[in-house]
C-alpha cells in the first residue's frame, strides 16, 4: 500500500464507520476493513473500479462526490476521505462542507502545485507543469482547482475549519506542517495531508 | 398444459391474511429449486420472479419447453453458480404455474375463481413465500434476489423479515410504482377486458380465452421493456419478409411481426386473470406508504447486506427510481452498494446475455459467501 494511505490509516481509529469518496479500486478500504475492522463504505465514478470493490468484498455505490454526498444522512460517519480529487470538483468549497456534514472528522490529500518542481516547471518551461504527481497536459486533466499547501491550510483558517494534523510528503519522507514551517513544506512537499473537523 | 400435475408444490395450511382483508389457507405454492441445500444449510437463495415469470428460473420449462427465465444468470458455473448454491424459485400466490390463482378451482362453487379471487399485493406474495424457508428448514437465506417485480419482492421480503437473509439484490425496480408504470399496466388489463371473450373473468368456464386482449397486452408491455437504441438497432425500419411496402395492415415491418409473435406466444401460457390480477399488485406496491412516507423505516432493523442494480436504458424502472433505495438504506445506515450498467437492451437487461451484469451477480455472490 502506498505511503499516502499508511498514512492515512494511522489516523483512522479502530472500529469505526468511514466513508472513502473516490475509493478508487479499494485498496485503502479493504485495508481498513481487514486490519482496523473499520465499517467502509465508498464512492466511486468508475465502473471498472467499482467491479474492482465488489470483488473485494466491499460495500460500494457508484456515484459522483459532487451530486450523491447529499444521500449520507448528517454525522452518519466517523471519518470521510478524500485522496488526491478535491481538485477535480467544480465546487471544492461544496464538497468539503459535505464531507463535514456525514462525517465527524475528514482526511483530505491534496497534489501540492507549490512544490517546487512545479514551479520550476512553470518558471523555466513556461509551460503548464507535469510531474509525476500531476502526469496529464493542460488540455487532458481531470484538475480544475488546483491549490498549494499553503493554499489549503489558509482556506481552513479563513473558513474556520479545524486542522487536527497536517502532514507534508515528499517522497516516503513525511513531517507535520505547522504555523512556522508552512513556507518551507509549501516548497519541499508534493502532497499534503489533513485531517480536519468543523 | 397436462403435465402441470407434476409440478412441486407445498400446500401450505397456514392461514395467510391478506392485505385486502380475506384469509386463505390450505392452498397450493408451486417451487422449483436447482442445487443443493448444503448441511450447514447456509448456501440457499430465494429467487422472486417477474410479473409473466414463474418457478422454472433455468434449465427446460417443463411446460413451455423454452429455457428457463433466467438461465443466462443460474446454472452450473453461472453468475449464480447451482454447484454453490441452492436457488428456490415459487410461483407467485395469483400466478399460473401452479400456486393459488385466479385460475384455482374455488372450493365454494367448484369452478374456477375468475374474478372472486382476493386482489393480492407483493406482501402477499412475499408472505406467502415466506414458508418455503419453514419447509426447507432454512434458518437464514444467503440471498433474495430478483428483478422488476422480482425486487419489489426483495424489498418486502427484507422490510418483513429482517434478519433472515444474509445479503438482498433488487434488480431494475423501485420501491414505489410509478404512475407512468400503473398507466402501462391499465392499459393491459383494459385491453384483456375489452376482448369479448373475457365474460368478466369466467371465460375459463365458458371455454372461451381472451387471447387477443392478452396479446395487446403482452405487445405494450414488452415495448416498455426494450428500448428506443435496442429497437432501432434490432429492426429499425426493417421489412417483413418483403420488399417493399404492402399499402395493407399486415405486419409490413419486422418490428410488427415480432410483437405479433411475441404476443401469440404469451398466451400460449399465460392466463389472463393472473395478469390482470399481478398487475394490479405491482401497482399496488408502495413501500414509502407501508412505513409511512419514510422508506428508511423499512430497513432500520435490518443488518442483511444490499447490493442494487439499474440499466442505463430502463426507462421503466430509471435509474434515478432504483437510487432512492439506495438514499433509503444509506439514510438508514444499513449496508449498501450500487451500480448502474451500461446496456441498451432496457428493462429486459436484467433477463438477458449482459455480461457486465452476470458479473456484478457473481462476484458480489461469490465475495460474500465466506
Amino acid at each position: 500500500m502506498k505511503k499516502e494511505f499508511q498514512i492515512i490509516s494511522e489516523l483512522i481509529d479502530n472500529n469505526t464507520r468511514v466513508l472513502d469518496i473516490g475509493c478508487g479500486d479499494g485498496t485503502l478500504m479493504k485495508n481498513l476493513k481487514d486490519k482496523k475492522n473499520i465499517d467502509t463504505r465508498g464512492l466511486e465514478i468508475s465502473k471498472k473500479n467499482v467491479q474492482e470493490c465488489i470483488g473485494k468484498g466491499l460495500s460500494i455505490i457508484e456515484g459522483n462526490a459532487e451530486k450523491d454526498l447529499y444521500q449520507f444522512p448528517n454525522l452518519s460517519f466517523d471519518y470521510a476521505i478524500l485522496s488526491q480529487t478535491l481538485q477535480a470538483f467544480y465546487d471544492p468549497e461544496k464538497v468539503i462542507n459535505d464531507l463535514l456534514r456525514v462525517a465527524n472528522k475528514a482526511i483530505v490529500t491534496i497534489p501540492n502545485f507549490g512544490h517546487w518542481k512545479v514551479r520550476l516547471n512553470l518558471l523555466f518551461k513556461g509551460t503548464m507543469p507535469v510531474t509525476k504527481n500531476l502526469p496529464n497536459e493542460w488540455y487532458n486533466t481531470p484538475n480544475l482547482h488546483m491549490c498549494t499547501i499553503k493554499d489549503f491550510y489558509n482556506f481552513c483558517f479563513n473558513k474556520k475549519i479545524e486542522l487536527y494534523k497536517s502532514i507534508a510528503l515528499s517522497g516516503e519522507k513525511t513531517s507535520l506542517i505547522n504555523n512556522n514551517n508552512l513556507i518551507i513544506k509549501n516548497l519541499s512537499s508534493e502532497l499534503g495531508i489533513f485531517l480536519i473537523k468543523k | 398444459m397436462n403435465t402441470k400435475e407434476n409440478i412441486k408444490k407445498i400446500i401450505v395450511e397456514k392461514e395467510l391474511k391478506l392485505d385486502c382483508g380475506k384469509t386463505i389457507n390450505n392452498y397450493p405454492l408451486a417451487y422449483e429449486t436447482y442445487g443443493v441445500l448444503n448441511e450447514k444449510k447456509d448456501n440457499a437463495i430465494l429467487a422472486f420472479h417477474a410479473l409473466t415469470g414463474d418457478q422454472f428460473v433455468s434449465g427446460i420449462n417443463p411446460i413451455t419447453n423454452k429455457p428457463g427465465w433466467w438461465s443466462y444468470l443460474v446454472g452450473p458455473s453461472k453468475a449464480i453458480d447451482t454447484n454453490k448454491f441452492f436457488v428456490i424459485c415459487a410461483n407467485v400466490i395469483g400466478g399460473c404455474m401452479g400456486s393459488l390463482g385466479p385460475s384455482s378451482i374455488d372450493p365454494e362453487t367448484n369452478k374456477p375463481y375468475g374474478t372472486n379471487f382476493p386482489v393480492l399485493t407483493i406482501n402477499d406474495m412475499v408472505n406467502a413465500q415466506y414458508n418455503l424457508l419453514e419447509f426447507f428448514k432454512i434458518e437464514k437465506l444467503y440471498s433474495v434476489l430478483g428483478g422488476s417485480m422480482g425486487g419489489m419482492q426483495v424489498l418486502q421480503f427484507v422490510a418483513n423479515f429482517p434478519n433472515k437473509t444474509k445479503t438482498a439484490i433488487p434488480i431494475a425496480c423501485s420501491a414505489s410504482h410509478s404512475a407512468q408504470n400503473i398507466a402501462f399496466n391499465e392499459l393491459g388489463r383494459q385491453s384483456i377486458m375489452a376482448d369479448s371473450n373475457w365474460k368478466e373473468g369466467n371465460y375459463s368456464k365458458l371455454n372461451l380465452s381472451p387471447d387477443k386482449g392478452l396479446a395487446v397486452a403482452r405487445m405494450a408491455a414488452h415495448i416498455t421493456y426494450l428500448s428506443k437504441e435496442g429497437l432501432q438497432e434490432k429492426f429499425g425500419r426493417k421489412l417483413q419478409e418483403k420488399d417493399d411496402l404492402n399499402f395493407s395492415f399486415d405486419a409490413d415491418f419486422q418490428i410488427e411481426s415480432y410483437l405479433r409473435y411475441q404476443g401469440s406466444i404469451f398466451v400460449d401460457r399465460f392466463d389472463a386473470n393472473s395478469y390482470l390480477y399481478i398487475t394490479r399488485a405491482m401497482d399496488y406496491f408502495d413501500l414509502l406508504k407501508q412505513y409511512k412516507g419514510n422508506l428508511s423505516k423499512a430497513f432500520e432493523k435490518t443488518k442483511t447486506k444490499f447490493f442494487i442494480i439499474s440499466f442505463t436504458s430502463d426507462w421503466l424502472y430509471p435509474t434515478s427510481e432504483n437510487k432512492e433505495i439506495v438514499i433509503a438504506l444509506n439514510s438508514s445506515g444499513a449496508d449498501v452498494g450500487f451500480i448502474e450498467i451500461t446496456s441498451d437492451k432496457g428493462h429486459d437487461s436484467f433477463l438477458l446475455n449482459v455480461p457486465e451484469f452476470l458479473k456484478t451477480i457473481k462476484n458480489f455472490l461469490e465475495t460474500n459467501y465466506r
